[in-house]
């Protein structure tokens, strides 16, 4: 025995050779394995676990199941893995597990927020909208943080989680929620078919509320529930194409079909192996799904609902079937619906005493006949009025009703009892059929929301469509798969129904159809437990204008607590019909979003975290840089080398040494993280004529040529170079950053503005390599190296292309430049890159190749006053703004050529590219800096700096800048504005620096 | 009756049971001087300001469900204004003052909260387009500071600014954002608005728009025809169908955009954090949710769900920049559709059918200039011509190409 409240024998999850120690609170328990904390906490007496949101009102298990509003536990298992605001019912029993009340303090027992309950009457939903905020600062200074801190749950973890998660990506034929006997059974009949199936469900063992059923549930063929149910899931444990889940919450499902479960993998065991994840998401797209998620049990509605020892008699009938635990020695039970007279029978043959049945409705039923045949006291006509007791029950009261349901004091009566055991019918779980898109519409029989409508490849059954009776269950499972089965394309054999031994049950009365019980006390009959919602919360939001569900539901938060109002729904819409007099067909759901149940970060992030949260893409040449000192740094997705310094030599110093190597002798960048597309097909060109702002069809074979590619609007998206490979063949250079964006942007036109012309465009970037070989002995360097190829600048000269071999390995050299210097670009195979680069290091110590960085690019660029996409241009930026007109063909149209034409684009106040020197030629600019006449706030921005650097060429530092047109005038001193830091005085200049005739760049 | 702690304690000793309809459940009249189409945040506050300031008299608000349900309803409640562009930045900043003091305006508290809104830059470009912000946001007299890895990180302790794939390379901070309740801001403008005539009519969709000569003359409804010579559409995610309805296009492509909340937490989270690089934003709310933004859907639609990427990209994003919150679990997620120009910067002003105005397109950051906007809105509706502030927003900005382009606003690189 473990705890007061344990049967010797008995419970079909527990392990009784497995004692299991745990803690509440720092208090030491012990349970058995096969324990929920739940069961655990429950069978040791323990019946305070929490004190309620607002009011802090004590509050015990009301559930044994995912619905859970109360039971909130803080649940650390080892450092690091702290879970707050864990239901209890879910969580398994392991050792070492130490679990702690919330939202109480000093204690859940002696709690000083009991004290916001005894101001209940003011503290009504939204009174925190009605004041706080006079005088104006006081909401934030004063008011804000002090309710900040009552409100909340758990307190956050404070350390990194050490677990890990996975994700898996699966296809079946069939998914299927929910592994009672409805999912089971159609899981069979599917795997006989030969479908591929998936059945998951979220228990740790499978049978549903059907496992929880004892000596009063049904007979199935002549067998118990639980041998019956062990046959089905031991043939489809035989069966190959099923994968059956256990632990596994279906969390949500898209209306595509799309189905997220989470598998809780390790939480549960003895000792976690490092080698599993903690929780593994499987992404499932499956052809056809079939929900089988059952019903929830209702709370009633009458004065001091929430007193712990009030539970729901089906949590009642599971705790005593899983773990041999009663709620209670001495019971009452409230039974507005038929099966809580079988838990009332199932726990009475299991030694508690049950003092009384009561039950609203006047004619009692069969269950009601049996119960009483088996000694029961069965009150028919009676109902529970009020509860008494401290955090604990105590006592019940309850009193006859009388003709118009109204209780009638003089017969009310008190009988002493620790648990009372309450259904008010059961509300079908309909979350993922809506979630997937399906319609509800009100069922007065079954006062319930029940699935109608949905698409064709879903199907519900079983309690989850209304289905009252097991038999009804089956058969439901029987229809549907071979429905979805069917348009599959299998066709299931016939099988019968087994014959089952089950009473009709008569028709439940729902909580809500007794109004003279929840009207006695509105303040103090809870309609949603987590987030203390009461009736007079609802009646109060209907008064003051939210009468609408989404409106009621955000003025009193009914239904947003963590268990998304299972237990609450639809009560909550029922007494919002009811308090202004609609009928509740009127009133649809509010929307059910995902997730079920609430889904760690963890699980959903998977395995993206730190070095995988993105790929890291390095190029063919990245170890040949690392080797060479290079330190790193994020460009996209890409590692981009900043610089090479040397031991002992600082940034500023390497880059500059780089910068002179370029202009002096010839430098190496590995620019294999450009952008590069291979465009084929007879309609190459024309397509690249449309796009590209330069002409294209007339580059001849073996020429390149750079130009802009423009947004609609006119301004630059981006840059690059077009060559020509063959008549339908081109090759496109581009930026980058831009090289993804590119690529959207030229599919989308290809495929759905022109899907007539013959183009195909394929992202080459990363099947090769691409070595800038730059500066006045580049064309010596390469001589050495290449063969094939005359280098002469008659024979290749600038923006020509051409083939060759360096070693025995093939290389296109593109006679380019983006460092005003003599250069070429050599594209060679990814995986021969390193060879060539140590090919031309070796074949030339004399020249020194001297690798260089993104820095020294930036800053060659600079002093050259070229733009980079993305400094000089923002998304806003024309051609004419950057002073490229040249690029503009006027021999065509292309892709923003229109919209340059607008004259706001020739306005004196567009922007326009100038060169920018400081007048203290140490003085370096902020990049974002404004350009200012008067550096103080208020003065208008006549443009800003986009880029700026200390050139070692010039000796000084220097910038470009986007300036009014209108004030672009050479010679024209202004000041750089910038946040907390000095003015600096810059005299416009031409933007370019350094060599503007492009002399050496033609050598 | 008025909002205060005196009436909350006395309204507590009869039972709440004094409190009037907060705003009237009105029918729609046969006429009105103005008509608001939309009872979202910036078409209530629209409505109250024509009321308040203006003193517009025969004022509707037309709502085709329950007020405060669309985009102001499914929002991340964040409010800023360190925009890029002069005219943005002085737009959204209107709105900022207006926050400030807002609920002793309108006698309702919707909670506004400067926690402070804090911009992460993960590479140097992103650094360098933040620091521009900065710059820009400081010499138009707005605030708006850059901080250092460390400052940010004492600013936001939960932060992780060095083990990640993308360091924390420093961030741009402005104190006087954070965030405001958002549905208390609907109530409280329905209320006011209310409280001075207006008629706030829900379940009044709107189902045509009546031209006549290229001026407005009146507008169908569910509940009947209404004639009016003004009206402003003020309908996030459906601007496009109504303007259909008056026979013009917009240029306005609408999107789901997807937001989540996580299980409430006591306060762990102090400001507004986000970050462009690795998309997402989060704060966290009174009630102790961490209140999370992800992305907009890669295709459009006007379905109010989102695809599961997308959440799953923000939810990794917030457990690799707050690596504690890894184990806190995901309680909700919801979708709202938004109306996305060219450049990211909404249309305000007259449309081409006279009479008839537009306050539309806010793309993912409507929320935080629901004061401003309704404020300026009520000026231009009641003048006949736009506000000042509104001049550079108008929808003839897309055929003379005068944009005033906010993409760079979000970090997206060029």
């Amino acid at each position: 025995m473990s705890g007061p409240f344990r049967l010797a024998e008995g419970g079909t999850r527990l392990d009784r050779g497995r004692p299991i120690g745990f803690s509440l609170d720092g208090k030491r328990f012990t349970g058995f394995a096969g324990d929920t904390l739940a069961s655990a906490l429950l069978a040791s007496g323990v019946r305070l676990v929490g004190r309620s949101f607002k009011r802090h009102r004590p509050r015990g298990l009301l559930t044994a199941g995912p619905e859970e509003p109360n039971a909130l536990l803080r649940v650390e298992r080892g450092p690091g893995r702290v879970d707050p605001n864990s239901r209890a019912t879910l969580v398994e029993l392991v050792p070492g597990l130490a679990a702690s009340t919330q939202n109480a303090w000093p204690s859940v027992r002696f709690d000083a927020g009991a004290i916001f309950d005894r101001f209940a009457g003011h503290l009504a939903a939204g009174f925190y909208y009605k004041t706080f905020f006079r005088p104006g600062w006081a909401w934030h200074r004063l008011f804000e943080p002090a309710i900040r801190r009552v409100a909340g749950l758990g307190r956050a973890p404070e350390a990194p989680d050490p677990d890990r998660y996975l994700h898996r990506h699966v296809h079946c034929d069939l998914l299927i929620v929910g592994g009672g006997p409805a999912g089971l059974r159609a899981a069979r009949r599917a795997a006989r078919a030969g479908a591929r199936v998936i059945l998951a469900d979220e228990r740790p063992a499978p049978g549903g509320g059907l496992a929880d059923t004892g000596t009063a549930g049904p007979r199935i063929a002549g067998e118990t529930a639980a041998a019956w149910l062990a046959g089905l899931v031991a043939e489809l444990d035989r069966a190959g194409e099923v994968v059956r889940l256990d632990r596994t919450t279906a969390q949500a499902l898209h209306p595509s079909g799309y189905a997220l479960l989470l598998e809780r993998v390790s939480d549960h065991l003895r000792e976690p192996d490092p080698r599993l994840p903690r929780e593994r998401l499987w992404k499932v797209r499956p052809r056809a799904v079939l929900l089988a998620t059952g019903a929830i049990e209702r709370p009633l509605l009458f004065p001091d609902n929430d007193r712990p020892g009030i539970l729901l008699a089906g949590a009642a009938r599971a705790f005593l079937a899983r773990q041999a635990v009663l709620p209670g020695r001495d019971l009452v039970v409230a039974a507005f619906d038929d099966s809580a007279y079988a838990a009332a029978l199932e726990l009475a043959r299991a030694g508690a005493r049950v003092h009384a049945i009561v039950d609203p409705r006047p004619e009692p039923g069969w269950a009601a006949r049996t119960a009483a045949e088996a000694g029961l006291r069965v009150l028919a006509g009676w109902a529970p009025v009020g509860s008494e007791g401290g955090p604990g029950l105590r006592a019940v009261r309850l009193a006859p009703l009388d003709a118009k349901g109204r209780p009638e004091a003089r017969g009310e009566r008190t009988i002493p009892c620790d648990a009372l055991l309450v259904s008010g019918g059961w509300t079908p779980a309909v979350q993922l059929w809506a979630q997937a898109g399906g319609a509800v519409a009100w069922d007065e029989a079954a006062a319930a929301f029940l699935p109608t409508r949905g698409p064709s490849w879903l199907a519900v059954a079983g309690a989850a469509a209304g289905a009252r009776t097991l038999g009804e269950a089956l058969a439901q499972a029987d229809r549907a798969v071979d429905r979805l089965l069917a348009g599959l394309g299998f066709t299931p054999e016939a099988e019968p129904l087994p014959p089952i031994e089950e009473p009709e049950p008569a028709r439940a009365l729902p909580p809500w159809a007794t109004p003279e019980l929840w009207r006695r006390d509105p303040k103090a009959t809870f309609v949603d437990f987590q987030n203390d919602v009461s009736v007079a919360d609802l009646e109060g939001a209907v008064r003051e204008g939210f009468s609408a569900p989404e409106h009621a539901k955000r003025w009193t938060t009914a239904g947003m607590a963590t268990d998304q109002g299972k237990t609450a729904q639809p009560t909550a819409l029922a007494l919002l019909a009811a308090s202004s007099v609609r009928p509740l067909e009127e009133l649809a759901p509010t929307t059910m979003r995902p997730p079920w149940t609430p889904t760690s970060f963890g699980a959903l992030a998977g395995v993206h975290r730190s070095d995988l949260f993105r790929p890291i893409r390095t190029t063919p040449l990245h170890g040949w840089a690392a080797a060479k000192g290079a330190i790193f740094e994020d460009v996209g997705h890409w590692k981009r080398p900043t610089a090479f310094p040397r031991p002992g030599e600082s940034l500023e110093a390497a880059v500059a040494r780089e910068c002179r190597a370029v202009r002096t002798g010839v430098g190496l960048l590995d620019a294999s993280t450009l952008g590069a597309f291979d465009v084929q097909g007879e309609d190459a060109a024309s397509f690249l004529e449309r796009i590209w702002t330069i002409d294209v069809a007339d580059l001849p074979v073996g020429r390149c040529r750079y130009g802009l590619v423009l947004k609609d609007d006119g301004t630059v998206l981006d840059d690059g170079v077009v060559c020509r490979l063959a008549p339908n063949r081109f090759l496109l250079s581009t930026t980058t950053g831009g090289a993804a964006r590119l690529h959207a942007w030229l599919e989308r036109w290809a495929q759905t503005e022109w899907p007539e012309l013959e183009v195909w465009i394929t992202p080459v970037t990363e099947g090769r390599a691409v070595i800038a070989v730059q500066g006045p002995q580049s064309r010596l360097l390469l001589r050495r190296a290449v063969s094939g190829v005359d280098l002469s600048a008659k024979a290749f000269p600038h923006m020509a292309w051409r083939e060759g071999w360096i070693g025995g390995v093939p290389v296109r050299i593109f006679r380019v430049s983006f460092t005003g210097e003599l250069g070429f670009e050599l594209h060679v195979p990814a995986s021969r890159a390193e060879e060539v680069v140590e090919t031309l290091e070796r074949l030339a110590p004399d020249l020194e190749p001297t690798p260089y960085g993104i820095e020294a690019m930036h800053l060659l660029r600079l002093e050259k006053g070229y733009i980079l996409v993305g400094h000089e241009t923002d998304g806003t930026i024309t051609p004419r703004d950057l002073g490229l007109e040249r690029l503009l063909s006027s021999k065509k149209d292309f892709v923003g050529k229109r919209s340059l034409e607008l004259p706001e684009h020739r306005s004196a106040d567009r922007p326009r590219l100038v060169g920018l020197l400081p007048v203290d030629p140490t003085a370096l600019p902020s990049v974002g800096g404004q350009l200012v006449e008067r550096a103080e706030p208020g003065t208008p921005s006549l443009g800003r700096v986009s880029s700026a650097g200390r050139s070692p060429t010039l000796g000084r530092t220097i910038a470009l800048g986007l300036v009014r047109a209108d004030r672009a005038r050479p010679g024209t001193r202004l000041l750089v504005y910038a946040a907390d830091r000095p003015a600096i005085e810059v005299e416009l200049c031409s933007p370019c620096f350094l060599d503007p005739e492009g002399a050496r760049l033609r050598g | 009756m008025r909002f205060s702690l005196a009436n909350v304690l006395r309204q507590g000793f009869s039972g709440q049971t004094g409190w009037p309809l907060q705003w009237r459940k009105a029918e729609p009249a046969r006429s009105y001087d103005v008509v608001v189409v939309g009872g979202g945040g910036h078409g209530l506050a629209t409505a109250y300001y024509l009321a308040r300031n203006h003193l517009v008299r025969r004022v509707a608000v037309l709502e085709k469900g329950p007020i405060g349900l669309g985009n102001t309803g499914r929002n991340t409640t964040i409010c800023r204004s360190n925009y890029l562009r002069p005219e943005s930045i002085a737009l959204y900043d209107h709105a900022l003052r207006l926050w400030h003091g807002l609920s002793e305006e309108l006698d309702y508290n919707v909670m506004f909260s400067p926690r402070g809104v804090l911009m992460l830059a993960h590479t140097r470009h992103e650094a360098e387009v933040l620091e521009r912000h900065v710059h820009a946001d400081r010499l138009a007299g707005v605030d708006n500071e850059w901080l250092s890895p460390a400052q940010a990180k004492a600013f936001c302790p939960p932060l992780e600014i060095r083990s990640l794939r993308f360091p924390v390379l420093g961030a741009a901070l402005q104190r006087r954002g954070g965030t405001a309740r958002h549905d208390a801001v609907a109530w409280a403008y329905a209320r006011a608005a209310s409280a001075r005539g207006v008629d706030v009519c829900e379940g009044c969709e709107v189902t045509g728009i009546r031209v006549a000569g290229g001026r407005l003359v009146g507008l169908e409804t569910r509940k009947g025809p209404i004639a009016t010579e003004t009206a402003v559409l003020v309908a996030a995610g459906h601007s496009s169908v109504l303007a259909k309805m008056a026979g013009f296009e917009l240029p306005i492509v609408s999107y789901p955009l997807q937001a989540l909340v996580s299980e409430p937490l006591k306060p762990c989270f102090p400001c507004v954090a986000m970050s462009g690089t690795i998309h997402a934003y989060v704060s966290q709310s009174d009630k102790g949710e961490l209140v999370i933004g992800a992305g907009t859907d890669r295709y459009p639609s006007y379905g109010q769900k989102g695809s599961a990427p997308v959440i799953e990209d923000a939810v990794e994003a917030i457990a690799e920049l707050f690596p504690i919150f890894r184990r806190v679990r995901m309680l909700r997620q919801w979708a709202g559709i938004v109306d996305v120009t060219p450049d990211r910067s909404p249309i305000l002003g007259e449309s081409p059918v006279r009479g008839l105005w537009l306050n539309c397109g806010w793309g993912t950051g409507g929320f935080k200039a629901t004061p401003g906007s309704g404020h300026l809105t009520a000026w231009s509706l009641a003048h006949g011509k736009p506000h000042p502030l509104l001049v550079p927003f108008g929808l003839e900005r897309f055929s003379t190409g005068r944009l005033v382009d906010e993409a760079a606003a979000a970090a997206v690189e060029h």
